[in-house]
């Protein structure tokens, strides 16, 4: 009988990926362990086993085809024993129960993001992955004191392949594996900065800052304070942030509004491809404490940017996104993908949302928050995190305080549901935030 | 290691002895006073005295290079004076005024100068010893020869941010020097009732980091380890474990009655092993000087503990605008 080959999912947040190279050829014979395949997933480039023993009948995908959906069938074998009913039988009969979440995540997204106004700016596409990356090997030209560590950041160039290609030009001195030990490499880098260093160390996700939580907050964050102003630390603290995707509750926590709470702490958190590089630049030219909060979703999405390498983005300057004059929705982060979303949609249905890109959280600019709900009188708060103690709760009572006069309506603060966060698919999606949320709350203020 | 074995190791100068003399004996009053001024209200919060351990600095900090950085716990005062910050300054800073040397707004637990390479006075136990490693990496970045002493208490030995310490500092070769204080009590719990190691610098061996034991009640002793350890590290061999056992006579804080130990054993501490006591018998003994110098250096040491006291309490309390002031460094 013939068996269906798919095309496999590699990565929590893969959906689609390119088929780079094919071990066999129709005809050959397989057995369980034998690699079919070389398959580049958003984050690695992998080796796809046989799991069945049989004779290649077909094959369907040719090599060097990009964009292959995860669960298309690559190819087909002939297996002789008719017992050998395998999970990719049953996978091709109820097909979608593997396609999860991928009608409402686009992996190539191109979003143009222009960082000013200004006319003939020369654009270029990046993935926010990649400007990350420019990020940090364009400062490290710039300055022999910045470094970069953390877990697998070197030889396996990153978990999620931000600092691919940097122990190739920096060497091991300044591009450093630590063991895994969050609080022991947290404060050995904090020590660094201390001593004059610029370092930059990777958390492999920001959950795992968490065991480290210690020595950002009371060393990193405080000592400029309590030694009156002598001990700064210059140090980037980077990651990714919040829910990937199918991880569970221990990996999909969104850290914001923690160290939002921190003075001492700069916090930011870009959406873009183009604040992404921006942003990094600056936190790695600042003298102080930076939590620069990746996402993992947003790494593989590609935007237009400036292809100039000397942009820098200033903290505290929000960034609006579109303009309008029916309400006010701000975020940060993967946030965006929401809100943008929804202000398509409530588009049609003739509603303008004017959408505020926080970029940092701290400094929050506050007053680019104000001068828009003064013009809207509505506003509709955008997070993936918690909803107790959020950032929109400090948004809504910022404007309570400053504001409540040119308000309409309550503000609404779009959150994540407050429980820990489920595997489950269906309960997952349930716990994020999502556009028809937003839209919901748009229409709620704006009495639609 | 046998108190008598370091002795006979120690070579020392009449002018050496004199120095820890004075060295001692200056954090030992400065500290009488301290706790003085708290009894007073004059000092709040947290106030942890180093009388009885003023030979493990006195010691260490006569192995050091200019150049070479320091850091410990919140049991600083001796630390910050014997590596040269001023008495004025740490009292003005216990006293929280404005010429303190974080500006009265660190505190005993919390006090830095750049100045002294001293990185602190840190509050949480054992932060600073990843914190010291990492120093010791800028250094060992920069390739210089500079050694970093990091210090910390025998409570601090039993967190685990110590041992991820080790192993980074052993897997990088880092300049560090750890210095373990062991005053037998973290706070109220002793070593015998908090571990079952039977020493603590021999944890170091299953990262590879060679150690010793050493009588911190014996500044010469303290030096001579302190030598061999400076020497290791300077070579570029990677960290050194010093565990140096000595005794704290005053109890945790200000606020420790210190019912977890006997006045007897305080008193026979004091009476048998006082580290200021065995160097003045010394200069006596060796007729390296008479009780009237001595007489002499303790008026002068006396003076100038009561001019940082009375400097503490003329600083004017920080200005208001202070309390937002050093949260960031302007960019």
């Amino acid at each position: 009988m013939s068996i269906n080959i798919l095309m496999p999912a590699l990565s929590p947040t893969m959906d689609e990926g390119t088929l780079a190279k094919w071990y066999v050829k129709e005809g050959d014979l397989v057995k369980p362990g034998d690699i079919l395949a070389e398959i580049e997933t958003d984050k690695a480039t992998m080796e796809f086993e046989a799991v069945d023993e049989g004779v290649i009948e077909k094959i369907f995908v040719p090599e060097g085809t990009a964009e292959v959906k995860v669960n298309q069938i690559i190819a087909s074998i002939i297996v002789e024993n008719e017992s050998v009913a395998t999970s990719n039988e049953l996978n091709v009969e109820k097909e979608p129960v593997g396609k999860k979440l991928s009608t409402d995540k686009k992996v190539l997204e191109i979003t143009v993001d222009t960082q000013s106004n200004k006319k003939n700016v020369e654009l270029k596409q990046s993935t926010v992955r990649d400007a990350l990356r420019d990020a940090m090997a364009e400062e490290m030209r710039l300055d022999e004191n910045v470094f970069l560590m953390g877990e697998e950041v070197a030889q396996y160039q990153g978990a999620y392949k931000i600092s691919q290609g940097l122990l190739e030009e920096f060497g091991s001195k300044r591009v450093i594996d630590t063991p895994i030990t969050e609080h022991g490499f947290t404060g050995i880098g904090i020590g660094a900065a201390f001593g004059g260093l610029k370092p930059i160390v990777e958390f492999m996700t920001f959950n795992f800052a968490m065991q480290a939580i210690d020595q950002i907050i009371n060393s990193a964050a405080k000592t400029l304070y309590m030694s009156g102003g002598q001990m700064g630390c210059p140090i980037v603290f980077r990651g990714p942030n919040g829910a990937a995707s199918r991880v569970g509750a221990q990996h999909s926590q969104d850290y914001s509004a923690w160290f939002a709470q921190i003075p001492g702490l700069k916090v930011v958190a870009p959406y873009s491809a183009g604040d992404a590089k921006g942003l990094l630049k600056t936190a790695i030219r600042d003298p102080n404490p930076v939590i620069f909060l990746e996402n993992e979703i947003l790494y593989n999405q590609t935007f237009n940017m400036p292809a100039d390498d000397e942009q820098t983005i200033p903290f505290g300057q929000a960034k609006i996104r579109k303009t309008g004059d029916d309400v006010t929705i701000v975020s940060f982060g993967i946030g965006l993908k929401y809100a943008l979303e929804a202000s398509k949609e409530l588009s049609q249905l003739g509603i303008e949302a004017e959408v505020i890109d926080l970029r940092t959280l701290r400094p929050l600019d506050t007053k680019t928050i104000i001068t828009s709900v003064m013009k809207t009188n509505r506003c509709v708060t955008v997070e993936e995190g918690f909803p107790v103690c959020s950032i929109g709760s400090f948004i809504s009572s910022t404007l309570m305080q400053e504001a409540f006069d040119y308000l309409d309506a309550p503000v609404i603060c779009c959150t994540g549901r407050d429980v820990p966060m489920p595997y489950a698919a269906n309960l997952e999606k349930l716990a994020l935030v999502t556009t028809s949320d937003v839209v919901d709350a748009v229409k709620s203020v704006v009495y639609r | 290691m046998t108190q008598k074995k370091n002795k006979k190791l120690a070579k020392t100068t009449n002018i050496e002895l004199l120095k820890y003399y004075k060295d001692m004996l200056l954090i030992r009053r400065f500290e009488e006073k301290a706790g003085q001024l708290y009894g007073m209200g004059l000092i709040g919060g947290f106030c942890h005295l180093y009388i009885g351990q003023e030979a493990v600095v006195v010691g260490l900090e006569a192995c050091s290079n200019e150049g070479d950085k320091r850091i410990t716990s919140y049991r600083d005062h001796g630390h910050m004076i014997a590596c040269g910050m001023d008495p004025r300054g740490v009292m003005a800073e216990l006293t929280g005024r404005t010429d303190g040397y974080s500006k009265g707004k660190g505190g005993s637990m919390h006090m830095f100068s750049k100045e002294k390479n001293f990185f602190g006075g840190h509050g949480i136990v054992a932060a600073q010893v990843p914190i010291g490693a990492g120093l010791a990496f800028s250094d060992k970045y920069r390739d210089n020869k500079f050694v970093t002493f990091t210090y910390f208490g025998d409570g601090a030995a039993n967190q685990g941010q110590v041992y991820e310490t080790y192993n980074m500092a052993m897997l990088w070769e880092l300049p560090v020097i750890f210095i373990i204080e062991n005053n037998q009590y973290a706070m109220g719990t002793s070593v015998g009732r908090s571990t079952k190691s039977p020493s603590l610098w021999m944890r170091g061996s299953a990262y590879g980091i060679p150690g010793a034991e050493v009588d911190g009640m014996d500044v010469l002793a303290v030096k001579a380890a302190g030598d061999i350890a400076v020497a290791h590290c300077r070579s570029g061999k990677g960290p050194y474990i010093l565990e140096v056992k000595t005794y704290r006579y005053r109890g945790h804080s200000m606020s420790d009655p210190a019912r977890y130990r006997t006045r007897d054993e305080v008193q026979k501490m004091r009476s048998n092993r006082d580290p200021i006591e065995q160097i003045r018998d010394m200069l006596i003994s060796g007729k390296h000087s008479s009780e009237a110098d001595l007489k002499n250096i303790d008026m002068k040491i006396k003076e100038l503990v009561n001019d940082a006291a009375e400097f503490s309490q003329s600083s004017p309390e920080p200005d208001l605008s202070e309390l937002y002031q050093d949260i960031y460094v302007e960019t």
